[in-house]
């Protein structure tokens, strides 16, 4: 992978995603195999939203590549609260650090801290928009568990402003897959979302209803659909019930469906579903840190490429 | 009786400058706009609006004289007015017809719609939108603006 920042899932080809993967698998299997090439190596862990899981995430990650973390703390207690922009937050914290991962409520902050700063900067989450990081665990538990080619995947919920919907998305525009998007009228994907994947010439439909399409599917994303994407309760308990599956749904299913949710999950799954062979998402969750590992070993890169490009002859220092 | 006489009433000719033809009924205001005359410069400025048209039903026509439209310029319009034409007038002749040709990218014209965009939140950045088929898509959030697009201009 020969990129600066991960900022969005559309950046990345089938070969940075699959090299990534392999990396992770490697990692995953002998998480010494990196040994301390990141011992001096500091990242920033930049979370303007509360989000406990993807930060420890990033931090197990990091540390487990030899590293360490500093992390800005939650934004009431920093200088964010008193007014400062984004872009001088980033200014700053570039000085502590070897890289930022920042989250974010507002759609394009990252990349506007990308424009800021010299050091890597991955996105792990900006508002409504992407997700990427999640996107590379959700491709490593799709691979191990169904494969990433001849693929069909159904994503169900709130597609509209789900990040890690439109990243998954995106990104399988790389693959062999079949995109079936299921989720009530107002929920459905953005324009610019569906205007990349037609782009990239994906195959995809949309449909108000699972029954259509799930016992043609491989692989079943399930995001959680808000209270706060409803005008009133009453609304939202109605249009909310019509996206949630248990272990009777699941019954017309292939045996061998795969059920994934980038958590946490609040009832859009039932418990009943973790008991059953498609249940795929703690799995999911627990490849975060090798697949972070992977993606930070890459982009913060390590002393000792420098030297074996000396070695092959590179510009004399 | 034809309105050809009444329309050369309102809008005549200039000696030297810009004549942008064929703008779409309604948008010779946000044409201004993005080309950023107010009127505060001093050049004299003719407005035709809703201008009876064979091809747009109806048009909007706009003379500014004394100055003379870059192809920057030119470009930037196309995105508002893709049907319009611009003549370069010295001495009451056409010297030169500018064809509009859409830009790869706009910077700083436009005002991201999407609220919760990172443009819109005092950020010390220009907007940027790329140009795609028929509408632009903001190069930080990625939402597409299709239609009416002189509504979104940063420059009012
Ligand atoms: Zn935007």
């Amino acid at each position: 992978m020969r990129h600066d920042h991960l900022l969005s899932a559309g950046q990345l080809t089938r070969g940075d995603i699959e090299a990534v993967l392999d990396r992770a698998a490697e990692l995953a299997g002998r998480p010494g195999l990196v040994g301390d090439r990141h011992a001096d190596r500091l990242l920033a862990l930049c979370f303007f939203e509360p989000s406990t899981r993807t930060k420890m995430s990033f931090d197990a990650a990091m540390k487990r590549l030899g590293g360490d973390t500093v992390d800005m703390g939650p934004v009431e207690s920093s200088s964010v609260k008193k007014g400062e922009s984004l872009a001088d937050t980033v200014r700053v914290i570039e000085g502590y650090a070897d890289g930022i991962v920042l989250r974010h409520p507002s759609e394009g902050a990252a990349r506007l801290a990308s424009q800021f700063v010299d050091v890597p900067v991955v996105n792990a989450g900006d508002g409504a928009g992407q997700h990427p990081s999640q996107t590379l665990l959700d491709l490593y538990t799709i691979r191990e568990r169904a494969g990433l080619d001849d693929l069909t995947v159904g994503v169900m919920g709130d597609l509209k402003y789900g990040r890690t919907v439109h990243s998954l998305a995106s990104a399988l525009t790389n693959f062999d897959a079949r995109m079936h998007f299921v989720s009530p009228e107002s929920l459905r994907l953005p324009r610019g979302v569906r205007f990349d994947l037609h782009d990239a010439g994906a195959r995809l439909r949309e449909h108000t209803e699972l029954d259509e399409v799930l016992p043609e599917l491989d692989v079943l994303y399930v995001t959680r659909i808000q209270r706060e994407r409803f005008p009133d309760e009453n609304e939202y308990q109605q249009v909310a019930g019509q996206y949630r599956i248990d272990a009777g749904t699941l019954e017309r299913a292939r045996d061998d469906l795969t059920v994934m949710h980038p958590l946490p999950r609040v009832d859009e799954i039932a418990p009943d579903v973790d008991e059953t062979e498609h249940a795929a998402y703690f799995a999911q969750a627990h490849n975060g840190v090798p697949v972070r590992m992977a993606l930070l070993d890459e982009l913060l890169g390590a002393d000792g490429d420098d030297d074996a490009a000396a070695a092959d002859g590179g510009e004399p220092r | 009786m034809s309105d050809a006489p009444d329309r050369e009433l309102r809008v005549s000719k200039i000696r030297d400058g810009t004549v942008i033809d064929h703008i779409a009924g309604g948008q010779a205001l946000n044409v201004l706009a993005v080309l950023g005359i107010d009127g505060s410069e001093g050049v004299g400025v003719s407005i035709g609006m809703n201008v009876p048209s064979d091809k747009l039903g109806t048009k909007d026509v706009v003379k500014v004289e004394d100055r003379e439209l870059s192809q920057g310029e030119v470009d930037v319009l196309s995105l508002l007015a893709p049907e319009a034409t611009v003549n370069i007038v010295r001495e009451f002749e056409v010297v030169e017809k500018k064809r509009v040709e859409r830009p790869d990218r706009v910077v700083g014209l436009l005002r991201c719609p999407n609220r919760n965009c990172i443009t819109n939140a005092d950020e010390p950045v220009e907007s940027a939108f790329e140009v795609v088929d028929d509408g632009v898509r903001c190069e930080f959030c990625a939402g597409i603006v299709r239609e009416d697009i002189g509504d979104h201009l940063a420059v009012h």
